[in-house]
C-alpha cells in the first residue's frame, strides 16, 4: 500500500533558532496520527510545513494525488498546492474565526469551498450546505446567519463542516478542541471520530491535550526542541512511555 | 495461534533517579485455538503487564510474540491497529469511551471499524446487552453514568462484539453478580467452542476452573519474586 503522506527530513528554522528538525513519517489511508509537546516544541510548525503554510528549509512531503501518484508538494507549483488545499486536504484551526469568512453567512463559508471546485448551481450548493450543516449539529434555520453570531462550539464545528465538504482526504488539525468548554469538546470529538470512520479520512492532529490523541488518535508522535523523540501506537506511547520527556509529560497530566 | 517466545520485559524511569524495574523475564508459552489459559500469580507478578506486552499495548525488550504469525515486538503501528481491529480483543478492566457516545454505538463500534453496516451492527449489540442483562432504557445513554457492574457488562459486550480469533480477558467476571457471570463464563466457552485462542486473568477460582485448560503461574518469570 502507497502512503497516503509520506514526510522526509522536515527541517524549519527561524534563524537560528530551530522550528522542528529532520522529521520523517508516512501516513496510511484511515489513519490517525496525533503530534504532542509542549508548546515551542514545534508541533504547529511542522504542521503548517506540511499543509504548505511554511516553506521548510529542508525535506520532502509527499502525497499521493489522485490522478499524477506521489507528488512531493513542495516543488509542485503554488496553483497546484492551492488546487489540493481546496480539495484533498483540509486544514481546521485552532481559532475558528481564522478558519472562516466571519462577514459571510454560515451557508455562504460552506457554499464557497463548493464554488472553489466549480459548483455552480445555488440549489446544489445550498441543499448541500445545509445537508453538512446538519451534520455538525448545527441547526438548518442558522444557514443565513453570520458565524459572529454563534457560540465558539458552533463556530468550531462550522469550520469543520467547511473543511469537509469537498471531501478531502487529508485533514490537518491544530488544536481542534483547544478553548473549548469540555462537554462541547466531547461533543466535537465524537463527531470528528464518526468523520473519520464513515468518510475513511486521514488526519494529523496537533494538540496538548493527551486525552484528545488517546480518543482520537491510532499514532502518536512526541516533540521536544523540535524533534520527535518518540513514536509509535497512542496506547503504547501513552502507557509505556519509553523517553524521558513522555514519561514526564504523560505523569504531569492531573487526574480528574 | 498466539506463541510467546524469551520475552523480557522492564521498565526504566527516567524521572526517578532512571531507576531500571525488570518485571518479566524469559517467558515463553503457546495457546492454541479453542484453548484458554489462565494467567495466575499474586498480585504485582505482572499477569497485567504480561496481557498489555500481548496486546501492544506495552513494549517488549526482548523476544517474540506472535500472533496469528505477526510477531508484534517488530511490527508497524498499523499492523497492530489492523491485528487488533481484525483478530486481537481485548476485555479491560475499565471502559474508556469518548464521553456522551450512546451505549448501543460503544457496543457496535469494533463492528463498524470492521465495516459491517450501522443496522447490523447494533443488532448484533443489542444481543449482547440483551444477554448481559443492560435494561434497554439503558441503551440510549453513555455508558459513563452507569455503575461499576454495568460498565463491566457494557464493555465485555463490547469485547464480544466481533468474534476475534483471539482474546485477551483481564477480569472479565469482577464485579459481577452470578447470573451475569454465568452469562460471561457461558460467552467465554463459545468462543473456545468456535475456535478462539484465549488467554485470561481470574481471581474467582471456580470460574477459572471451568473455563480454563491451563494454567501459567507468572510469578516464576518475576525476577526477585521466584522463591
Amino acid at each position: 500500500m502507497t502512503p497516503l503522506l509520506s514526510v522526509q527530513g522536515i527541517t524549519k528554522r527561524y534563524g537560528a533558532h530551530i522550528g522542528c528538525a529532520d522529521v520523517s513519517f508516512d501516513l496510511y489511508p484511515g489513519e490517525v496520527m496525533g503530534i504532542v509537546g509542549e508548546s515551542g516544541s514545534g508541533k504547529s510548525t511542522l504542521l503548517n510545513c506540511m499543509a504548505g503554510h511554511l516553506t521548510p528549509d529542508a525535506g520532502q512531503v509527499v502525497f499521493d494525488t489522485r490522478t499524477d501518484g506521489p507528488r512531493d508538494t513542495i516543488t509542485m507549483s503554488e496553483p497546484e498546492r492551492r488546487m489540493l488545499g481546496r480539495t484533498d486536504w483540509a486544514f481546521v484551526h485552532q481559532h475558528a474565526r481564522d478558519g472562516l469568512r466571519m462577514g459571510v453567512s454560515a451557508g455562504g463559508n460552506v457554499g464557497e469551498r463548493l464554488m472553489a471546485v466549480g459548483e455552480r448551481h445555488y440549489g446544489d450548493i445550498r441543499a448541500k450546505a445545509t445537508d453538512w450543516l446538519g451534520r455538525v449539529e448545527i441547526d438548518a434555520s442558522r444557514v443565513d446567519d453570520r458565524p459572529t453570531t454563534f457560540s465558539g462550539g458552533m463556530q468550531q464545528r462550522l469550520q469543520i463542516a467547511r473543511n469537509l465538504v469537498t471531501g478531502p482526504r487529508l485533514v490537518f488539525m491544530d488544536e481542534p478542541t483547544g478553548g473549548l468548554d469540555v462537554s462541547v469538546q466531547a461533543r466535537l470529538l465524537d463527531l470528528l471520530r464518526g468523520l473519520v470512520r464513515d468518510m475513511g479520512l486521514s488526519a494529523i492532529i496537533v494538540t496538548h491535550d493527551l486525552a484528545v490523541v488517546r480518543l482520537l488518535a491510532d499514532r502518536l508522535m512526541v516533540m521536544k526542541s523540535g524533534r520527535v523523540v518518540e513514536a509509535g501506537l497512542t496506547d503504547q506511547v501513552l502507557d509505556d512511555p519509553q523517553h524521558a520527556y513522555s514519561q514526564l509529560l504523560v505523569s504531569s497530566v492531573l487526574q480528574v | 495461534m498466539i506463541e510467546l517466545k524469551d520475552v523480557s520485559k522492564t521498565f526504566t524511569l527516567h524521572n526517578q533517579g532512571s531507576a531500571v524495574i525488570e518485571v518479566i523475564s524469559n517467558v515463553s508459552f503457546a495457546v492454541a485455538p479453542g484453548e484458554c489459559v489462565a494467567l495466575t500469580g499474586a498480585s504485582g507478578a505482572g499477569k497485567s503487564t504480561l496481557m498489555r506486552m500481548i496486546y501492544g499495548n506495552y513494549l517488549t525488550q526482548a523476544g517474540e510474540i506472535r500472533i496469528g504469525g505477526l510477531d508484534i515486538v517488530r511490527s508497524e503501528p498499523r499492523d497492530i491497529i489492523k491485528l487488533r481491529r481484525d483478530v486481537l480483543g481485548y476485555v479491560s478492566q475499565f471502559l474508556r469511551v469518548v464521553p456522551r457516545v450512546p451505549t448501543l454505538d460503544v457496543v457496535a463500534e469494533p463492528l463498524r471499524a470492521l465495516g459491517v453496516p450501522a443496522g447490523d451492527a447494533q443488532d448484533r449489540a443489542s444481543a449482547l446487552l440483551t444477554q448481559l442483562n443492560i435494561p434497554e432504557r439503558l441503551w440510549p445513554l453513555s455508558p459513563t453514568t452507569f455503575s461499576g457492574g454495568e460498565q463491566q457488562r457494557v464493555n465485555i459486550a463490547r469485547g464480544f462484539a466481533h468474534t476475534y480469533p483471539a482474546m485477551l480477558l483481564d477480569e472479565p467476571t469482577a464485579s459481577l453478580d452470578a447470573a451475569n457471570r454465568e452469562v460471561v463464563l457461558s460467552l467465554i466457552e463459545d468462543a473456545k467452542a468456535r475456535g478462539a485462542a484465549i488467554i485470561g486473568i481470574f481471581h474467582d477460582a471456580a470460574a477459572r476452573a471451568r473455563v480454563c485448560d491451563r494454567e501459567i503461574d507468572v510469578s516464576r518469570f518475576t525476577p526477585g519474586m521466584a522463591a
